[in-house]
């Protein structure tokens, strides 16, 4: 048992490989396709002698052809190396790293939101299907899962922060308050501090993203879970587990949730996967400083190493995820435990 | 007192095309210690008036009876917390599909001893000790290992043995056991089956028998109801429904067995088919099938009298 899921973790992680080459190929092709590059989009409009145009080209290295170019790229690559910012000169790791918590933050809460109120109304609705509990999720379901973000942040921020001043319409933590940051997940690091302001700014300001964020997962999540009940509700052990003489809740959560689950934890993996690649609206809507917002920069930038290498790092996350799913589904249907 | 007693069971469901009744008019009465066989087609109602007596018919399905009682409990005036004490404890059913009926995401020991909590059956330190048991009574070997295992890793046979365990584990006074042997091949059923009596005469269970097999009815039964198209047609003693069987369908039906049609160049059988959901016919069920039938049958339902529910009984005086 050990062995082979040793034996699976293995084979998993050598898919990162091909996986890595078409990843940073991708990523290469797309922003040289993009008219222009790092120079010209340093310069702008003002303008610049040809010469000394050509002399910068030669040397970043992108008067070369392109095959030679990307093979530098892999080589350096393969080394550990990701490159500098051509903007910031800045390593594109260090860039990564001091961006990418708040994002992790930030889809962390999302997911934990959606999934906290999805599971159990997709499950209420399941249990009393066709009751007026069951159209209204469904109904709001669809509005959720098909709202475009960008307005429906703009209308948060316009009843929660500018009408009722409730919250907070930007950033992650007032300026009024520092906190040492220890992890980079700003909760955490409010928690640890004790500092009580701080951690009560730092909800504040997280709770209109998260809730942007999660909408459509939750929606999502709900209807999955709700049509993955309504097929195991009527299975034969769940007739089973009630002919024991269990509670309804014992017979809906234990017996025929965790079956259920399946399919839902599938759906799962994918929104989180979806997020860490940085919900680039909802990062823009709150000016929240994570990775989507900084990729989105690099394209209007030419930032290439910055593209290439925010991409192939959110790629190898994506993997990770999936991978941590698959090990979730052996915990919860032991017919694939092998 | 009987066991189990059951006037005028009537189950609906509502369809598309308004309500239909699955059950209609069921009398059952179990004694302790004996054994009932219900037989009748697919969809003649048999399986699911059991699981009304269970409790088991979800919404939006409808259960009404004049009286149902178990061993002097009214089970229908019960809050649903106070049946759910009586289910699975004092009456436990066993299911027709083995491989399904068991949940694929725990062990079977665990499952086993879920109802042993619920119902707090035995104490705490001794449930594991008690699932053990259960499963050597049950006759599964190597039984200490084998709790451990799930429901996908062992047999048909061997899930069927895990359910009348599961049933078996807090003693009921009543167990149904709905077509137990279905699903399973010929010598495996032999197996089950005479487990299934063996524990009814140890434990002086009253035993209600699902099936659809004539023999599998000759062998076990003390008593048998004929059922059909949601009604009871007969119900008699074992030894005089086969010498004499009343209702033409159970006549008919017995004549269509091989081992009673020697002689015969083909093997009768009924013609027709079990009327649907939307061609109930009026007066009798059975009439547009039956070689007895006169137009009293054809327009007026036949009432059970001496245990049998027609206008032109066999064997009784014309």
């Amino acid at each position: 048992m050990v062995r082979s899921m040793f034996r699976f973790l293995f084979r998993r992680i050598a898919l990162i490989v091909p996986t890595f080459i078409g990843v940073t190929f991708m990523a290469f092709l797309l922003i040289h396709l993009v008219p222009g590059d790092p120079i010209e989009a340093r310069v702008g409009e003002r303008g610049i002698a040809p010469e000394r145009l050509a002399e910068l080209r030669h040397e970043f290295g992108y008067d070369l052809p392109m095959w030679q170019q990307f093979f530098k790229y892999e080589v350096q690559i393969v080394k550990g190396d990701l490159g500098m910012s051509v903007v910031t000169q800045q390593s594109v790791w260090h860039e990564f790293i001091t961006l990418f918590p708040a994002t992790v933050e930030l889809s962390i809460a999302a997911i934990l939101f959606a999934m906290l109120i999805g599971l159990p109304m997709g499950v209420i609705a399941a249990v009393r299907r066709g009751s007026a509990f069951d159209y209204g999720l469904m109904g709001m379901s669809v509005t959720g899962a098909s709202m475009p973000i960008f307005w429906w942040g703009l209308m948060m921020i316009l009843i929660f922060s500018v009408t009722l001043g409730i919250t907070p319409v930007s950033g992650r933590i007032s300026d009024a308050f520092f906190v040492e940051p220890w992890s980079g997940f700003m909760l955490i690091d409010c928690y640890w501090s004790e500092d009580e302001g701080a951690c009560s700014s730092a909800w504040s300001h997280m709770i209109l993203p998260m809730i942007v964020l999660g909408t459509i997962p939750l929606a999502i999540i709900a209807r999955m879970t709700r049509s993955s009940m309504l097929e195991v509700l009527n299975e034969d052990y769940v007739r089973t587990a009630r002919a024991k003489g269990l509670s309804t809740p014992r017979v809906v959560i234990v017996h025929a949730l965790r079956n259920a689950l399946i399919p839902v934890v599938t759906v799962i993996g994918l929104s989180v996967s979806g997020l860490l690649g940085g919900a680039i609206l909802t990062e823009t809507i709150f000016s929240w400083p994570g990775v989507g917002h900084w990729l989105v920069e690099s394209i209007a930038r030419r930032d290439y190493p910055v593209l290439q290498g925010g991409s192939l790092l959110i790629a190898v996350l994506v993997i990770m995820v999936n991978l941590g799913v698959d090990l979730l589904y052996g915990f919860l249907n032991p017919r694939i435990r092998r | 007192m009987a066991l189990l007693e059951i006037r005028n069971l009537a189950v609906e469901f509502g369809t598309a095309r308004g309500r239909f009744r699955a059950v209609d008019g069921v009398d059952v009465t179990v004694d302790a210690g004996e054994i009932l066989c219900i037989v009748g087609e697919s969809g003649s109602g048999k399986s699911v008036s059991m699981l009304a007596a269970m409790g088991l018919i979800a919404w939006p399905g409808r259960v009404t009876a004049d009286v149902m009682r178990f061993d002097g409990t009214d089970l229908l005036g019960l809050s649903a917390r106070d049946r759910r004490k009586v289910v699975g404890k004092d009456m436990a059913m066993v299911f027709q599909e083995p491989m399904t009926s068991l949940n694929p995401c725990y062990p079977i020991g665990w499952q086993i001893a879920e109802a042993l909590r619920v119902h707090n059956a035995v104490p705490r330190n001794k449930v594991q000790d008690r699932v053990v048991e259960l499963l050597e009574q049950v006759g599964i070997p190597d039984a200490g290992r084998r709790m451990n295992a799930f429901p996908h890793q062992m047999s048909g046979g061997m899930n069927q043995r895990v359910m009348i365990a599961m049933a078996i584990s807090c003693n009921p006074r009543l167990l149904i056991a709905d077509e137990p042997t279905t699903a399973l091949d010929v010598t495996i059923q032999k197996q089950i089956l005479d487990l299934l009596i063996d524990l009814q005469a140890s434990h002086g269970m009253g035993l209600v028998l699902i099936t659809h097999d004539m023999g599998v009815v000759a062998e076990t039964a003390h008593r048998v109801q004929v059922m059909y198209a949601g009604q009871m047609v007969e119900e008699q003693s074992t030894d005089a429904l086969f010498a004499a069987p009343r209702h033409p369908y159970t006549a008919a039906l017995l004549d269509a067995l091989p081992e009673r049609a020697h002689g015969r160049a083909r093997l009768p059988t009924i013609p027709g088919v079990v009327p649907g959901i939307d061609d109930r016919p009026t007066g009798c069920l059975f009439n547009p099938r039956c070689g007895l039938v006169t137009d009293l049958c054809r327009s007026t339902k036949p009432l059970t009298a001496n245990g049998v529910r027609c206008h032109t009984p066999l064997g009784a005086p014309a």
